[in-house]
C-alpha cells in the first residue's frame, strides 16, 4: 500500500473564519478555495433556485471592485469558478503564486462587501443567464427532467431535497432584489465560510494573509442547521415523457447521509453493480442479455440524506419491465449472498488509486484546496480524509450486503420511467404520470 | 493594519517554473518513445498514440476508426472484455481512448508500483485485440444505439450537422462515431484490416510520464513494446491533412429542425487554420480575445449583457489540415436571430471595425501565459501534453517557448490574422431549434435556410 495522506494546518480567524493550508510546492500555483456552508437545503418553497442564483451575482463585483469579479483574475493568469449544490456553495482561483495577494483580496471583497455592487441591471440579466442554464442542462437535454420527478417523489414538498438547486422557474423568475440582501446577511460571513489555500504558499504566510485580507471582516450569527426528515412507505412508481429515442428506467431508494454508517458501503455497491463491464448490472444487462445500451449505479452522498440511485436505458424494442425484473434479481443476489471476496479485492484497489488520484491537483473542482474544505465543512475537521479512507478499507463483504439488505427495499423505493412522447404505454405498469417543468 | 481598499493589488513577476523535460528515444523495432519524469504523486501514465483517426475512415465506412479503437479493449490473448475490464480495476487503472481527427490515443494511468502491469496491459490490447466477430456485432449494435440516442441531444447534433456543412465530402466531415449506414455496413473483418494497416510500430508514439527515472520507463518499455513486429502498410494512406477541403461550404444559414426546443443551439463558423501555421500564437490570441475565455467580447456581449445564454464561446477545432473556427452557444429560443446578429457583428467587428484594443490584449495574452504552468501539475496533463506535440511534430522545447511566442503577440498581428483567417461572407450559420419559432425572423434577416435532418 501507498501512504495516502493530505497533511495541512488550520487556525480560525476571531471572526470565525476557518482557514487551513496545505503546502504543494511542484507548480508555482496557489489554489484559493472557500466554502459557504450554504445550498438550496437553505431555501424556501416558492424561492427555490436562489442560492445558485446568488452564486452568479458573487461574479458581478463588489464594492471596491463594482465591475465584474473575472477580468482582474483573468488578467493574472487565474483559472476561476464556482458552483451551488444542495448543501454547500464553493468559489475557487488558482493563481500563479505571484497573485495570491489579488485573489484574497478579491474573495474577501465579496465576502465582506458584496451588497453595494448588486445592482437591478445585474440582478436581472443573471437571473436570464440562470435561466438559459436551465433551460440548456435540463429542459433541452435528454431525460434531463428526471431528477427532479424523481427528488419531488423522494422527499416531501417542506423537505429542501425536494426541489432541484437549478430552482423552479416561477420561482426565479418572483425573485426580487430584497431577497439578496436578506441572503447574503444570513449565509454570507466569516462564521459561515471556511478558507483553504493550497499550493506553492509558505504555511505562515498564508495565515499572515488570510488574516490581513479576512480578518477585518464582521462575523455574523451562524446559522441554524437546517433538518428535515422523509421517507418512503411504499413503491411509487412514476411516468415521465421526453424528446427521447430510449426509454429508461430509474431506481431511487433513501441512503444514509453522507459520511453515516453505511454511505461507503453503498458507494462501494454502486460500483459493483455498475462501474465497468465487469460489475454486476453491467455484465447481466448490457453484455450477456443486450436488453439495456446502458446502466449506471449511485451513491448520491449529501448533507441531510443521500439518496441511491440506479438507471438503465433500454435496448431498441426491449422492456423497461424486463429491465427493472433483471435489476431486481441481481439485487436480490446482491442481499442474500453479498460481495464475492475478488470484487472486494477489486474495490480495495480502485480505493486506494482513487483517493491517491485525488492528491494529484492542489485547486479546481475536486482539488486538495476543496477536498479539505469539503471535510471542514461537513466534519469539522480537515482530517477527515484519513478517516475517509479508512471506512472504505474498512468496508466488508458483510457490511455491505447488509448495507444493501437495509436500504434497497422493493416496498420503498421511486420507479420512474422516462418515455418517448406519446408512448405511454412503454412504462412500467401501473405508473402514474408526473408533471414537472 | 487595515488593507487599502481603494484598488485591488498589483500582481508581481511571474514566478519561474521548470517545464517538463522530455527525453526522447528509440526502441530496438524503431518505435518512437519519450519519456517525462513526474515526482509529485507514486502515479504514471503511459500513452499511446496511433497514426488515423476519424479522418483516417475510409469514404463509407465512417466510424471504422472509432469502432477499432473501442474493439481494442474487448479482449485480448486468453482475456475477454469482461477479463480485460477486470484486470484494469484490479490495478486500480484508468483507461481512456480518444479517437481524433488524424491520430487515435489510448491511455492508461496507474499507480507506479504496478506501471509494468499497466504498460503490458496496455500493449497486449493495442498491439494483440482478439477482434471477436461476437464482441464485434455488440458493440456495433451499442454505437448504432448510442447514435439514435444521438439524435436527441442538440450539441451533438449541432457538431455533427456543422462539420457536414464545412467539410462536405472531405474525410474530416463526419464525427467519430460515424453514420448509421456506414455502421452498419462494416464488419470485424474490416476492423482487423484496419487495425493490421494502421496499429504499427513506425506510425506510432509512446508516452510514459511518471514518478520513475527516464531509464526505467525507457527499460520497461523495451521490455514491453520492443517486440511489437513492424510490418509492411499494405497501402500508401493518404492523410486527411493532406486533402485540400474546399474553402467555401457554400452553405449561408442551415436550419436542423427540433419541435418545441427551449433553446437554439448555435454553430457560426467556417474553415480556418491549421495547427502547424506560425501564426498559432496570434490566432490563440484572437481568439481569446473573441470568444476564448469567459471576459471576451462574445462571452460579454451574449451572457453578461444580453443574458440570452448560459455560455458563449469561440474556437479552432484543432487538428493537422485545415481546421474550423466557430462560435457556439445555445441560446434562448426567442432570442435566436438577436443573437445571431450580434455574434456576426462580433466576428466582423475584430476583423476591422473594432480592431483589439490594449487592454483587451494585455488581458488575452496574460490569461494565456500567466498561468500556464498550472497544465504541468499531473502525469497524465504532462503524457497527454507531450502526445499533442507528437501529433502536429512540434519540437521538445515548444513549453518553454509558448510563454514568450504569445507573449510577443502584438494588436497589429491579431488585426492581421483575423483578416487572414476570419471572413464575414464565407461564414456558415447553423441553428438547431424550433423551426416555427425561428423561421419568420431568420428569414427576414438572413433569408430561406438549408434544412437539415439530426443525422445529416
Amino acid at each position: 500500500m501507498t501512504s495516502i495522506g493530505l497533511p495541512f494546518t488550520k487556525h480560525t480567524l476571531a471572526n470565525g473564519l476557518d482557514v487551513i493550508v496545505h503546502e504543494s510546492r511542484q507548480v508555482p500555483v496557489v489554489a484559493v478555495n472557500i466554502w459557504y456552508h450554504v445550498g438550496s437545503k437553505n431555501e424556501r418553497p416558492g424561492r427555490t433556485g436562489f442560492a445558485h442564483l446568488f452564486e452568479h451575482l458573487m461574479f458581478e463585483g463588489s464594492e471596491h471592485h463594482p465591475a465584474g469579479y473575472f477580468p482582474p483574475l483573468q488578467q493574472a493568469g487565474a483559472l476561476l469558478n464556482g458552483s451551488t449544490n444542495t448543501d454547500r456553495t464553493n468559489y475557487w482561483e488558482v493563481v500563479p503564486t505571484s497573485a495570491i495577494d489579488l485573489a484574497l483580496w478579491m474573495e474577501s471583497d465579496r465576502m465582506g462587501y458584496l451588497l453595494p455592487a448588486v445592482t437591478p441591471e445585474r440582478f436581472e440579466t443573471q437571473r436570464d443567464v440562470v435561466l438559459n442554464e436551465r433551460r440548456q442542462n435540463y429542459e433541452n437535454r435528454p431525460y434531463g427532467m428526471a431528477m427532479m420527478a424523481i427528488s419531488a417523489t423522494l422527499y416531501p414538498p417542506e423537505h429542501p431535497y425536494h426541489w432541484m438547486t437549478i430552482g423552479a422557474s416561477e420561482d426565479l423568475r418572483a425573485m426580487r432584489l430584497d431577497d439578496v440582501q436578506a441572503f447574503f446577511r444570513t449565509y454570507y460571513h466569516p462564521a459561515n465560510a471556511s478558507l483553504a489555500l493550497a499550493g506553492d504558499i509558505e504555511t505562515a504566510r498564508a495565515f499572515d494573509l488570510a488574516e490581513q485580507y479576512f480578518g477585518e471582516l464582521a462575523p455574523g450569527p451562524k446559522p441554524e442547521r437546517v433538518r428535515a426528515s422523509g421517507s418512503l412507505t411504499r413503491e411509487h412508481r412514476l411516468l415521465l415523457e421526453d424528446r427521447i429515442e430510449l426509454p429508461r428506467v430509474y431506481m431511487a431508494w433513501h441512503s444514509p447521509p453522507m459520511f453515516a454508517d453505511g454511505d461507503a458501503e453503498m458507494d462501494l455497491l454502486a460500483d459493483l453493480l455498475a462501474n465497468g463491464k465487469t460489475s454486476r448490472l453491467y455484465r447481466t444487462l448490457v453484455y450477456e442479455r443486450r436488453i439495456a445500451v446502458d446502466v449506471s449505479a449511485y451513491q448520491g452522498s449529501r448533507e441531510l440524506a443521500s439518496y441511491f440511485l440506479i438507471a438503465a436505458t433500454a435496448a431498441p424494442g426491449q422492456s423497461l419491465t424486463d429491465i427493472a425484473s433483471a435489476i431486481d434479481a441481481e439485487l436480490q443476489i446482491v442481499i442474500d449472498k453479498g460481495p464475492s471476496p475478488a470484487e472486494m479485492q477489486r474495490a480495495a484497489a480502485q480505493i486506494e488509486a482513487h483517493f491517491l488520484y485525488r492528491l494529484q491537483t492542489v485547486g479546481g473542482f475536486g482539488g486538495k484546496s476543496d477536498q479539505l474544505n469539503a471535510y471542514n465543512t461537513y466534519c469539522g475537521d480537515p482530517a477527515y480524509f484519513s478517516r475517509d479512507v479508512a471506512r472504505y478499507q474498512e468496508a466488508t463483504e458483510e457490511r455491505v450486503r447488509a448495507a444493501a439488505a437495509r436500504l434497497l427495499r422493493f416496498d420503498a423505493r421511486v420507479l420512474l420511467s422516462v418515455v418517448p412522447h406519446g408512448r405511454e404505454a412503454l412504462a412500467l405498469a401501473g405508473s402514474d404520470r408526473i408533471a414537472v417543468s | 493594519m487595515a488593507i487599502d481598499r481603494s484598488r485591488p493589488p498589483g500582481v508581481g513577476a511571474d514566478p519561474a517554473f521548470r517545464f517538463p523535460s522530455i527525453v526522447r528515444h528509440s526502441l530496438s523495432n524503431g518505435l518512437d518513445l519519450r519519456t517525462v519524469e513526474h515526482r509529485a504523486v507514486p502515479v504514471v501514465t503511459i500513452v499511446v498514440q496511433v497514426e488515423g483517426g476519424s479522418g483516417a475512415d475510409p469514404s463509407h465506412q465512417e466510424g471504422l476508426a472509432a469502432i477499432t479503437a473501442d474493439m481494442v479493449d474487448e479482449g485480448t490473448g486468453s482475456l475477454s472484455a469482461i477479463d480485460v475490464s477486470d484486470a484494469i480495476a484490479r490495478l486500480g487503472a484508468e483507461y481512456d481512448v480518444d479517437v481524433g481527427a488524424d491520430v487515435t490515443t489510448f491511455s492508461l494511468t496507474t499507480l507506479a508500483r504496478f506501471a509494468e502491469r499497466g504498460m503490458s496491459l496496455l500493449a497486449d490490447l493495442v498491439i494483440r485485440p482478439s477482434l471477436r466477430e461476437a464482441d464485434f456485432q455488440r458493440v456495433r449494435q451499442l454505437r448504432l444505439d448510442r447514435l439514435r440516442q444521438l439524435k436527441d441531444v442538440a450539441p451533438a447534433v449541432a457538431e455533427r450537422a456543422f462539420l457536414r456543412l464545412v467539410y462536405g465530402e472531405h474525410p474530416y466531415g463526419h464525427l467519430a462515431i460515424g453514420t448509421d449506414s456506414a455502421l452498419r455496413s462494416l464488419t470485424v473483418d474490416d476492423v482487423a484490416g484496419f487495425h493490421l494497416g494502421r496499429f504499427v510500430p513506425l506510425q506510432s508514439t509512446v508516452i510514459v510520464a511518471g514518478d520513475m527515472t527516464h531509464e526505467e520507463m525507457r527499460a520497461l518499455a523495451e521490455r514491453v513494446f520492443g517486440g511489437w513486429e513492424d510490418r509492411p502498410v499494405p497501402v500508401a494512406w493518404g492523410r486527411a491533412s493532406e486533402i485540400e477541403p474546399a474553402q467555401d461550404a457554400g452553405v449561408r444559414l442551415a436550419l436542423v429542425p427540433r419541435e418545441g426546443a427551449a433553446q437554439s443551439e448555435l454553430r457560426i463558423g467556417h474553415l480556418s487554420a491549421r495547427r502547424n501555421t506560425p501564426d498559432y500564437p496570434a490566432l490563440l490570441v484572437m481568439n481569446s480575445v473573441l470568444g476564448g475565455q469567459f471576459v471576451s467580447r462574445v462571452n460579454l456581449k451574449l451572457r453578461e449583457e444580453k443574458g440570452f445564454t448560459y455560455g458563449a464561446r469561440t474556437g479552432f477545432d484543432w487538428r493537422r489540415g485545415r481546421a474550423p473556427f466557430s462560435l457556439s452557444a445555445s441560446v434562448h429560443t426567442a432570442a435566436t436571430a438577436e443573437a445571431i446578429q450580434d455574434a456576426h457583428a462580433e466576428l466582423e467587428g475584430l476583423r476591422g471595425s473594432r480592431p483589439v484594443i490594449s487592454t483587451e490584449l494585455a488581458l488575452a495574452k496574460a490569461s494565456l501565459t500567466r498561468g500556464y504552468p498550472r497544465n504541468f501539475e499531473t502525469a497524465g496533463q504532462v503524457a497527454r501534453g507531450v502526445a499533442q506535440l507528437a501529433l502536429y511534430g512540434l519540437p521538445d522545447t515548444y513549453f518553454q517557448e509558448f510563454v514568450p511566442k504569445v507573449n510577443a503577440v502584438s494588436g497589429d498581428d491579431v488585426t492581421r490574422v483575423a483578416a487572414a483567417y476570419l471572413d464575414p461572407s464565407r461564414l456558415t450559420t447553423l441553428v438547431v431549434g424550433d423551426h416555427q419559432a425561428v423561421i419568420d425572423s431568420l428569414s427576414r434577416l438572413f433569408g430561406n435556410p438549408v434544412l437539415m435532418s439530426p443525422e445529416v
